[in-house]
């Protein structure tokens, strides 16, 4: 189903994850957020902002067991726990947060 | 929302093997075995890889793919350390007869000779071959 934002239309595939992470603009998680019914403040954006980095770095985004332990160690124990993360993307971390970044489904996740 | 495992309890931990001999680009082994062992970690056994014959060039360090159109997946054997797969084994012998060593690896490993490997090996309960 593909996705507008500023204007422009963007290929996902069946379950809105984007084809091509090329693509990716804020502005497009906005829109992404905006139709599962959320809205994104700075601590959605800092897990966002991370998971892309992570992927920069490594090549694949990460399960939720690994971001939750990664995200405790850059950002402090108080945001790397399961009922945080949940909370921030209550679809699943992983699965949402990997969504809005404009990242493949993570390795793992069915 | 749990997961599965923070349900059960840890049960029986096996020793589980993946053994890689092919090159990382050419076939889907490398990257099947990888991705294998990536969502294999969640089940919290006890994880190693060998890299043995030209599977040793998988973790060769300057991977450019540009050239064949495939993604390069070698930074994420990097990784693997997050997902609490820290058991990286490279035969010796392997690395010696292309001519390589240890610096020419993107991640640290242990070296081990074939003998050593093979009774490495012998200890496992499960040894998946790609």
């Amino acid at each position: 189903m593909p996705i507008e934002a500023g204007g422009k239309t963007y290929e996902t595939d069946e379950e809105g994850y984007l084809a091509d992470l090329n693509d990716w603009n804020p502005d497009l998680a906005t829109a992404m957020a905006k139709a599962d019914g959320a809205d994104l403040d700075e601590n959605h954006w800092e897990v966002i902002n991370f998971l892309r980095e992570y992927y920069e770095e490594y090549q694949i985004a990460p399960a939720v067991r690994v971001l939750t332990k990664a995200i405790g160690k850059k950002l402090g124990p108080e945001k790397g726990n399961s009922k945080y993360l949940y909370e921030l993307f209550p679809y699943g971390p992983a699965k949402q947060a990997c969504k809005y970044a404009g990242l493949p489904k993570p390795t793992g996740c069915v | 929302m749990s997961e599965p495992w923070e349900e059960e309890g840890p049960g029986t931990i096996k020793k589980f093997m993946y053994v890689n001999r092919k090159a990382p680009y050419g076939t889907i082994y490398a990257l099947e075995s990888l991705e294998v062992v990536l969502i294999a970690a969640a089940f919290e056994q006890d994880v190693s890889m060998a890299f043995l014959d030209d599977g040793v060039y998988q973790l060769k360090k300057g991977q450019d793919t540009q050239g064949i159109g495939m993604k390069n997946f070698s930074p994420t054997y990097r990784a693997l350390e997050g997902y609490d797969v820290e058991k990286l084994y490279v035969e010796a012998e392997s690395l010696a007869e292309r001519g390589l060593s240890e610096d020419d690896l993107l991640v640290p490993v242990e070296v081990m000779g074939r003998e050593a490997l093979a009774e490495l090996m012998d200890e496992q309960d499960v040894i998946l071959s790609f």
